[in-house]
């Protein structure tokens, strides 16, 4: 309840030195709008339900494109991790791949999917899939060498010791790829709509960028940060509710 | 708690004679660098029930040890027998207790002990019983659906030495069981220790540091030379069990351990010329 009361308090200081900012400073207020006037475009558009569809666009190519990076990334992490052979193959690859931006591939997505949300997708998708794959080699390199001696000294499977061992071993450290991986979503999701889009918030920024509507660009930004801090807070809480045996007060060092 | 007053839940198989030697066994490291020679010609013969000890300067190939009779590592040159067969591979039967209690911080207490049969079979009823009984053995039966973070070191090791005599092994393994422990729950786990083994009858063998743990806990103990690893001195220690504090300040106990620290220091005198 204080932590809540805190953020609060400190939320409406801020809301009133921007107010106060608008008010004296003399910038004007094409360039900088009043709360009150962000708030009142983001009232009229979630009253009368206009953004609900660009929110939903964009959460919708993130999240999609989201889900299969990271599963891609722990699907071939585990697998470089686990076969040297694919290791080799693959890595050098992938080290190209990720030495690029990937954000100057969207306008050549779009010309390879179109308009569509395939494109977008596909750039969320080479965006969340590489702090996933990454971390996700790291993490199980990082299993227990003599916890695996033992599983093999009772004759345990392959598949046994992945499951049981490396992977749980490395759950928090692809926790940590998880969490870089859903900011690297929207961003990637935001370029690729101001790239070409009909719909979402970035396409939102966008738009009101050419038509000089300031306040409704800020209440796109600002629903945009909602939606980054709270999928950060969602990740968070999995996290420890996930690898529950790491924590502050936990006794881990063996 | 007395030895005499656990439950016996590891009978001794009937009938079953000498059961673990190593005959003339050597073992390279090969890499890059060149080879390294870990052990040469080492012989041990292991009796059914017997509580071993195997001393020896660090880098003597007391691991090595280990890991051949976990059937992990391939001798280079010699044999290991079981039972009379050659050792081949993972046999299963084998339990491994290591320096670090090494537990599964994922899994509950009474689940890590079950790990070795889980490796191979679904626990049934039974193993989980036979599971809780270990547990109780080691005194932690209250903490069988706790997880290890909630335990101490001391604890942890305890819960490991329950998980390595789960599949009724053949032989225990011990490398330094204690050695990450402080010195107060060294001396604790060290009578523990003793009674499990009394209680259990299980062949163990034991890698130390500790001239005094070595001589307290076992019938025999086997000295090492530097790398590579051979056989230097083999002592009966001929004191009843079971053995308590008092035992340690005896004239014979530390005639035992005066006996072997004077080889080491011999052995140092060489190695400084």
């Amino acid at each position: 309840m204080i932590r809540v009361a805190k953020s609060a308090a400190s939320l409406g200081v801020f809301i009133l030195l921007w107010a106060a900012f608008v008010q004296f400073s003399g910038v004007p207020n094409y360039l900088v709008p009043s709360p009150l006037a962000v708030g009142t475009t983001l009232w009229q558009v979630i009253s009368d339900g206009s953004i609900f569809k660009h929110i939903f666009t964009t959460v919708f190519t993130a999240g999609v494109g989201y889900l299969i990076g990271a599963g891609v990334g722990l699907l071939i992490g585990s697998l470089l991790a686990e076969f040297s052979i694919a290791d080799k193959l693959i890595r050098p690859y992938l080290v190209g791949l990720q030495s690029i931006p990937k954000v100057a591939l969207a306008p050549l997505l779009i010309v390879w999917f179109g308009y569509g949300l395939e494109g977008k997708i596909v750039l969320v998708v080479l965006m969340t899939f590489f702090p996933v794959f990454v971390n996700t080699v790291a993490g199980l390199h990082t299993a227990n060498k003599e916890l695996i001696d033992l599983y093999r000294a009772s004759s345990a499977s392959r598949l046994r010791i992945f499951s049981e061992v490396k992977l749980p071993t490395a759950a928090s450290a692809v926790f940590a790829g998880l969490e870089v991986a859903v900011v690297l979503a929207l961003i990637g999701t935001i370029v690729a709509e101001f790239v070409s889009a009909k719909a979402g918030l970035g396409y939102l920024v966008q738009v009101s960028s050419t038509n000089y509507d300031v306040p409704m660009m800020f209440a796109a930004i600002t629903i945009l940060a909602m939606l980054g801090i709270a999928s950060s807070k969602l990740l968070r809480f999995a996290h420890m509710r996930l690898v529950f045996w790491e924590g502050p007060r936990r006794n881990n060092d063996y | 708690m007395t030895a005499a007053s656990k439950p016996n839940v590891l009978p001794t198989p009937d009938g079953v004679q000498s059961s673990i030697r190593m005959d003339d066994v050597s073992l390279v490291y090969k890499s890059g660098r060149g080879n390294v020679e870990a052990l040469a010609d080492l012989s041990l013969d292991l009796k059914e029930g017997e509580f071993l000890s195997v001393l020896g300067p660090s880098g003597c190939g007391k691991s090595t040890i280990l890991k051949i009779l976990s059937g992990l590592l391939p001798v280079t040159k010699g044999k290991v027998l079981i039972d009379g067969a050659e050792l081949k591979g993972p046999r299963g039967d084998i339990g491994i207790v290591f320096q670090q209690p090494t537990l599964l911080a994922w899994q509950t207490n009474l689940q890590n002990v079950l790990m070795p049969v889980r490796a191979s079979k679904r626990p049934t009823a039974s193993d989980r019983e036979r599971a809780l009984k270990l547990l109780e053995l080691v005194g932690l039966e209250e903490f069988a659906n706790h997880y290890p973070y909630e335990l101490s070191g001391g604890m942890q090791q305890r819960v490991g030495i329950a998980r390595g005599l789960i599949n009724d092994p053949r032989v225990l393994l011990m490398d330094e069981p204690f050695a990450a422990l402080d010195a107060m729950s060294r001396e604790t786990m060290t009578t523990e220790l003793q009674q499990i083994w009394m209680a259990t009858n299980r062949s163990v063998v034991f890698i130390t540091h500790s001239i005094p743990e070595a001589v307290f806990l076992s019938n025999r103990v086997v000295t090492l030379s530097g790398r590579p690893g051979r056989v230097v001195d083999d002592l009966t220690i001929d004191l009843p069990f079971p053995r308590t504090i008092d035992t340690m300040s005896t004239q014979p106990f530390n005639e035992y351990c005066h006996h072997l620290r004077a080889l080491f220091q011999a052995k140092e005198k060489r190695q400084q010329p």
